[in-house]
């Protein structure tokens, strides 16, 4: 696969260019414009952009304010520290009142590599699918980043949208089909389905070619809407192919591996594994040796797929 | 549209003061919970603001853009807020008998999405000055000439957010953003000075670039001159340090116990309580 941007820039030039379509586009920063990459819509709209300082809690309250006025605000910091250090701010200002808030945060995952453990969000999508009215967002990569960035741009409730930090790799050379809640069908198959989110969506793509390769046939579905995940997807892959692996950049408690369970243990049981962090924290170091440590690689997918294909009761 | 007419003399401030005490306590009363002390103490702050002649509104149009916005940060205070916007004609004042009943919009903190008037769901302490913020900046930037006026209790700035909002309002110069600070000296468990210290307040305030104000929050007369002067205030914000009385003006009936947080009056205190307020010239 070619490689192509990070997540966290194409949300930046998405925002960017979101702004000239949309005037009341307001964006609300905590003093890491440069890293979010907020920078190209405050270069371009000064007069629309507020950087509050390391001030997570008010800056969420600023938004919910502007929201309540009439604006429509963008809020941006790590995923970690807008989840985590301002979730009453998100309940109470912005999910409880459903307003009109657009909270993305960057740096998710263990990916950021060498800054380490306290700026990696890991905990983030579960945080945010637990609020009412939110809607989670967690795009694979360049293409289906500007195409979220647009689509959360056409709803009127709050939403949380993921970005990370290295480039990575093309899932959408092609251009990206994208509606909120539907998920893309990468590549089919028969044998067992692959339900990724995020960076891991190009390695399902990857261990699903290693699958062929063994007989295996793998459907893969990029599954970008972790809130309200699309439960008509899950249910024909737990038909149709008897086996789901879910693989995310994230903590397995509480994230899609969840969702996807829910939904399928709802409608039709079948064998799953689950390709995640596992109740850690992760450490500093290269995003591919973290990777590769913690168990999120293509060979994890793929070792996870032959588990349950060579299992035959469950 | 807006109640912006002459300020209205003295007596009939008062009698609204009167009449929006006796929702609060028979609210209460009534839903058998509530905060009705932590309630009265924000009487003349709130009569001052809807009747006096401060808050542009306008009951049967309660989203105009233009109208001054008043954030309760103090959501538990929400027996006042109901009784104000009840007496100021946003709803029929029999309404404040569901006060905490299931499906009245009329919650134990306020829900913005269930009742008109209410600009912000508060009740998690600390949130409000920040939205307020939000408001004073989309005014000026869709070059609205409304102020926002956010109502704190001095419990509530122990909360880590109101200071972040403070020094973000001081870095945009809002001009036209008011805090208050209900300075009734307790919170849930105790005396403010002893569960978290925070005096001087007023000179904490002014060490942020506020323009700070410390009046008596009982005198009409003081409260509506320090919003006049707010008014008047250019290049930072505003906040009024209003020194009041938990519970005021019944709180010689509740003598166990002067905080008498999160419960309503018996109905014999209740009973005794309007009977004082009815005495009261």
């Amino acid at each position: 696969m070619k490689m192509g941007k990070s997540t966290r820039e194409a949300f930046g030039q998405a925002l960017a260019k979101l702004g000239e379509e949309i005037p009341d586009i307001v964006v609300i920063d905590g003093d890491v414009h440069n890293s979010t990459r907020t920078d190209f819509f405050a270069n371009k709209f000064p007069d629309r952009f507020f950087n509050v300082g390391i001030a997570e809690s008010n800056l969420v309250g600023i938004a919910a304010g502007l929201t309540c006025a009439g604006k429509r605000a963008w809020l941006s910091s790590f995923a970690c520290f807008i989840m985590c250090n301002a979730y009453d701010q998100l309940r109470m200002s912005v999910a409880f009142p459903n307003l009109d808030v657009k909270v993305v945060g960057t740096h998710a995952g263990i990916s950021i590599g060498e800054d380490g453990p306290s700026q990696m969000g890991i905990e983030d999508v579960s945080l945010a699918c637990s609020l009412p009215n939110f809607t989670v967002v967690v795009p694979a990569d360049e293409p289906s980043m500007y195409q979220a960035v647009k689509a959360l741009a056409g709803i009127r409730t709050p939403a949380y949208l993921r970005a990370g930090r290295p480039n990575v790799p093309l899932v959408y050379e092609d251009g990206c089909p994208f509606t909120l809640g539907k998920a893309n069908k990468l590549r089919d198959g028969k044998d067992v389905t692959i339900i990724a989110d995020g960076l891991m969506a190009a390695a399902a793509l990857e261990a699903a070619e290693k699958l062929a390769g063994q007989g295996v046939q793998a459907r893969v579905l990029d599954m970008h809407t972790v809130k309200p995940c699309d439960d008509a997807a899950i249910l024909a892959a737990a038909r149709e192919t008897g086996r789901i692996v879910v693989a995310e950049e994230h903590l397995l408690h509480g994230g899609l591996g969840s969702v996807v369970a829910m939904s399928a243990a709802r409608q039709h049981p079948v064998p799953m594994r689950f390709v995640g962090l596992r109740d850690t924290f992760a450490e500093s170091g290269k995003p591919e040796e973290l990777l590769a440590k913690y168990g999120l690689t293509a060979a994890d997918i793929e070792r996870a797929a032959l588990e349950l294909v060579t299992k035959k009761a469950s | 549209m807006a109640v912006t007419s002459a300020p209205p003399a003295l007596s009939e401030l008062k009698a609204r003061a009167k009449s929006i005490r006796k929702g609060i306590i028979t609210s209460t009363t009534t839903a058998g919970s509530g905060h009705p002390t932590s309630s009265l103490s924000g009487v003349e702050i709130a009569v001052a603001l809807y009747f006096g002649g401060i808050l542009r509104y306008d009951p049967k149009n309660p989203h105009w853009p233009e109208r001054d916005r008043f954030i309760l940060s103090k959501g538990h205070a929400a027996p006042l807020l109901y009784a104000v916007l009840a007496e100021a004609g946003y709803f029929p004042k029999d309404q404040l008998a569901t006060l905490r009943k299931i499906g009245s919009p009329l919650e134990g903190h306020p829900n913005m999405r269930r009742l008109a008037g209410v600009e912000a769901s508060t009740g998690s302490l600390g949130q409000g000055l920040s939205q307020g913020i939000g408001h004073a900046l989309a005014a000026r930037m869709n070059r609205l000439n409304y102020r926002t006026f956010v109502l704190m209790g001095d419990g509530e700035i122990d909360e880590g957010q109101v200071w972040e909002g403070a020094m973000a309002a001081k870095k945009f110069q809002l001009e036209d953003l008011v805090a208050i600070v209900d300075q009734n000296g307790f919170q849930q468990t105790g005396p403010t000075a002893e569960v978290l210290d925070l005096r001087p307040v007023t000179q904490r305030w002014e060490a942020f670039g506020w323009f700070a104000q410390e009046i008596n929050g009982h005198d009409l007369s003081e409260v509506l001159a320090a919003f006049q002067k707010a008014a008047q205030t250019k290049g930072k914000p505003s906040v009024i340090v209003a020194r009041t009385v938990k519970g005021y003006p019944i709180q010689h009936l509740l003598t166990k116990d002067p905080n008498h947080h999160g419960k309503p009056l018996t109905k014999e205190e209740q009973d005794k309580a309007l009977a004082f307020i009815d005495s009261q010239p």
